[in-house]
């Protein structure tokens, strides 16, 4: 029973690592109604950019490689950068495409996809980094001691850091005006524009904060196993959570990452061994199939009807 | 006015004839290389150290035996359509057309291995590729060399025989397969299933689905069931992956056994302190003390003229290996040359030639200044693998330390099995095997 809950408690941590990937389509999903292909590709960069800075600045200052006050501009530098890249998609790419259908937006974003992680790898170079963020992915002692069950320092920090982020979102969305505007915005472009809400400056703030979920998760999965273009793939992961959870519930990403990482996992250990094994990656994918079959909206997702 | 006109027109000719005449003296070599993309870390390392080789053999040497060697790139991403993309842009370039394909990419690989016979181009998989092309009288146009999977998988069962005091001792033993569930990492079951029957050991088979960057399920098996060693046949971030939730989960990294592709600084590194103690096998070593390095340090980059951006990368694994990919590649042309002409470009079929008499010993490593860098090597008409060893390196948490000499495969059991699927694929594509004897 003990290697149940093991894995039971790993697969939940891990999920919640795949929220913190689903918020980031989720938050640019509410605002423009748009599933942004290119986050993957965002969170390679945010992480390229952050190590990439973390070499440069020593040289650049004098200040000791490795240091708080390093990794503190190096996360500053690199969330400007997100920001940055925010604003751009929204005058270069989204601007010029307000009003066009959804599948015009996609398009736009797969495209933006292949710029992102060409650029990031122009200017930081294609090879391998480390990334410590200080946090040891080690067993916490007294569970293992006590329970004999691994449940690891650096994933309870993670999961922590993806609960709070996804607590402020919820709270942004819910009780300020710039979140009201944003529903607004996901709901009907035009008519948002016609009450007098500032569509691009929406876009942009939508786009920066998207960003910093990015750089966040970047910096996560970047410790777990390197700083590589592998991060891209992370995507891979967040889309049945986005399925399960619903593409616009900013808590439907993380309930749905729990399901989505407990099941995984469970799966894998206990049907994999019939089967082959290796099921994680297409698992989580029929689970969402199966679910989309009974709820198409996801688990907190927003129910359409349209009248006629 | 008439004679000028006719200077004029003479010496335009003089130019244009010893134009020509320099681009004959030159050998052109094709590079499918992928510098972008997933693997595009691994791909900047490797195609680097064999630029730089062949840099150097130019700038110390003239080039072979005064013949230059012109190279050109061609980026697949690792992508077996861009990869047969490649083939065809870079197969009539040069004044002999492409001396030699090496895709790096077993994808690649399956995809052109029919026609580089109607091209006659030899095919060139050190290190990846299909494992059964090393029965050269099926497969005269394909060299998987130096080691193939199966004889990779085998030496490192015998690596942990000796590490357990004697093959005897492998009996009852278990011993994990952690795998990329892929076609490469399937590569290894067939000879471990059959080592295992052999010496009595267990075989626990795990698959970790690409990308291989979530593998907490996997590793609580191991931390459930106990191997004794684990053999790590990954590949791109699976690796890192791995080494870190080992560490997680509570499992020595020493145990451990990694194969070439997840045996380079690419996979310690993004794993930190969780690789220290890590083993890996490997047809090449890692360091920059070997003379062959201080060559291309002299040669190349002391004129600013090298091909790696990062030059800390200089010595690694990855780069070596594209030094050992150079080393053969001339030493190929070498070969041919002895046979069919010193001081000219040779053709794809008489490069197939130099390929197929390709015998690199301890004498010609040494001249080389690749002792101890790379096995010895000797290709024959039957046999394209030609060597079967590897060595083990350990990560001490900065750097790769050789902690074994060549170990080699169970050659009869590896070679049964070659001529076996071989003979085969033979069957199934009407091929008649060459008869060697025939062969000069």
């Amino acid at each position: 029973m003990g290697f149940f809950f093991e894995v039971l408690i790993g697969g939940l941590l891990s999920g919640v690592l795949y929220a913190l990937v689903a918020l980031g389509f989720v938050l640019i999903y509410k605002a423009s109604g748009v599933f942004n292909f290119a986050q993957g590709a965002m969170v390679f960069f945010a992480a390229l950019t952050f190590v990439g800075f973390q070499e440069v600045l020593p040289g650049w200052t004098g200040l000791e490689p490795g240091s708080i006050a390093v990794f503190w501009m190096a996360f500053v530098l690199a969330l400007a950068s997100m920001v940055v890249l925010g604003i751009l998609t929204e005058k270069v790419v989204l601007r010029p495409l307000v009003n066009q259908p959804h599948i015009t937006l996609f398009m736009a974003t797969i495209g933006l996809t292949f710029l992102v992680e060409g650029i990031a790898q122009a200017i930081w170079g294609n090879h391998v980094r480390g990334l410590d963020l200080g946090i040891a992915d080690e067993p916490i002692e007294w569970v293992l001691d006590s329970a004999d069950i691994i449940v690891s320092k650096f994933d309870v920090f993670a999961a922590t850091l993806a609960g709070i982020l996804v607590a402020s979102l919820a709270l942004f969305f819910q009780y300020t005006k710039v979140g009201r505007a944003l529903r607004a915005v996901a709901d009907d472009h035009q008519a948002a524009l016609s009450i007098g809400i500032p569509l691009q400056h929406i876009w942009a703030i939508v786009w920066a904060v998207a960003g910093f979920v990015a750089l966040v998760a970047g910096l996560i999965w970047g410790a777990r196993s390197g700083v590589q273009f592998a991060l891209t793939f992370t995507a891979l992961k967040a889309l049945p959570v986005l399925i399960l959870g619903g593409f616009t519930s900013v808590p439907g990403a993380i309930v749905g990452g729990l399901i989505i990482g407990a099941s995984e996992k469970l799966a894998e250990v206990y049907i994999g061994p019939f089967v082959g094994g290796g099921i994680e990656g297409w698992f989580p994918y029929m689970l969402a199939l199966l679910f989309l079959l009974v709820r198409p909206e996801g688990l907190f997702g927003e129910k359409h009807i349209d009248r006629v | 006015m008439k004679l000028k006109q006719t200077a004029l027109i003479g010496a335009t000719i003089a130019g244009l004839l010893a134009t020509g005449y320099a681009a004959a003296q030159e050998q052109f070599i094709g590079l499918p290389s992928y510098r972008v993309g997933p693997f595009g870390s691994n791909g900047a390392s490797l195609y680097g150290g064999w630029i730089d080789y062949m840099a150097m053999v130019n700038a110390r040497d003239g080039g072979v035996n005064g013949v230059k060697l012109t190279w050109e790139e061609c980026e697949t991403e690792y992508n077996n359509a861009r990869g047969v993309e490649c083939y065809e842009r870079l197969k009539n370039k040069g004044p002999t057309g492409n001396s030699v394909f090496q895709p790096l990419s077993t994808g690649i690989t399956y995809s052109v291995l029919e026609k580089v016979a109607q091209d006659k181009i030899p095919l060139v998989t050190i290190g990846y590729g299909r494992t059964d092309a090393a029965d050269g009288r099926v497969f005269p146009w394909v060299f998987p060399m130096i080691t193939t999977y199966w004889s990779q998988a085998s030496a490192i069962v015998n690596y942990i025989g000796q590490k357990s005091g004697g093959m005897d001792k492998l009996k009852g033993k278990k011993i994990g397969l952690l795998y990329h569930d892929s076609a490469y990492g399937k590569e290894s079951h067939a000879i471990i299933d059959k080592l295992a029957e052999k010496h009595g050991f267990e075989v626990q088979k795990i698959a970790v689905a690409n990308p291989g960057n979530e593998q907490q399920a996997q590793w609580l098996q191991i931390r459930q069931s106990k191997p004794d060693y684990v053999i790590l046949w990954g590949w791109g971030v699976m690796n890192a992956t791995a080494l870190r939730t080992a560490a997680k989960t509570g499992y020595s990294r020493d145990k451990i056994i990694g194969v070439w592709w997840s045996g380079s600084e690419e996979d310690t590194i993004p794993a930190g302190d969780a690789a220290k103690g890590y083993v890996a096998a490997g047809f090449n070593v890692a360091g920059a003390n070997y003379p062959v390095i201080k060559d291309i340090q002299s040669q190349v980059y002391a004129k600013n003229a090298g091909n790696m951006e990062d030059k800390n990368r200089i010595g690694s694994v990855l780069y070596n290996r594209g030094v050992v990919h150079g080393i053969i590649t001339v030493e190929a042309i070498r070969t041919a040359q002895e046979k069919y002409g010193k001081g000219k470009p040779m053709t794809g079929e008489q490069i197939r030639w130099g390929f197929e008499n390709l015998n690199l010993d301890s004498q010609r490593l040494a001249a080389l200044g690749a002792t101890g860098f790379m096995p010895d090597l000797k290709i024959s008409c039957e046999d394209h693998e030609g060597g079967g060893k590897v060595k083990f390196q350990q990560w001490d948490g900065t750097q790769w330390k050789v902690v074994s000499d060549w170990v080699e495969a169970d050659r009869p059991l590896v070679r049964g099995m070659i001529e076996e699927s071989a003979a085969a694929y033979a069957k199934e594509k009407g091929i008649t095997p060459r008869d060697c004897s025939k062969e000069s």
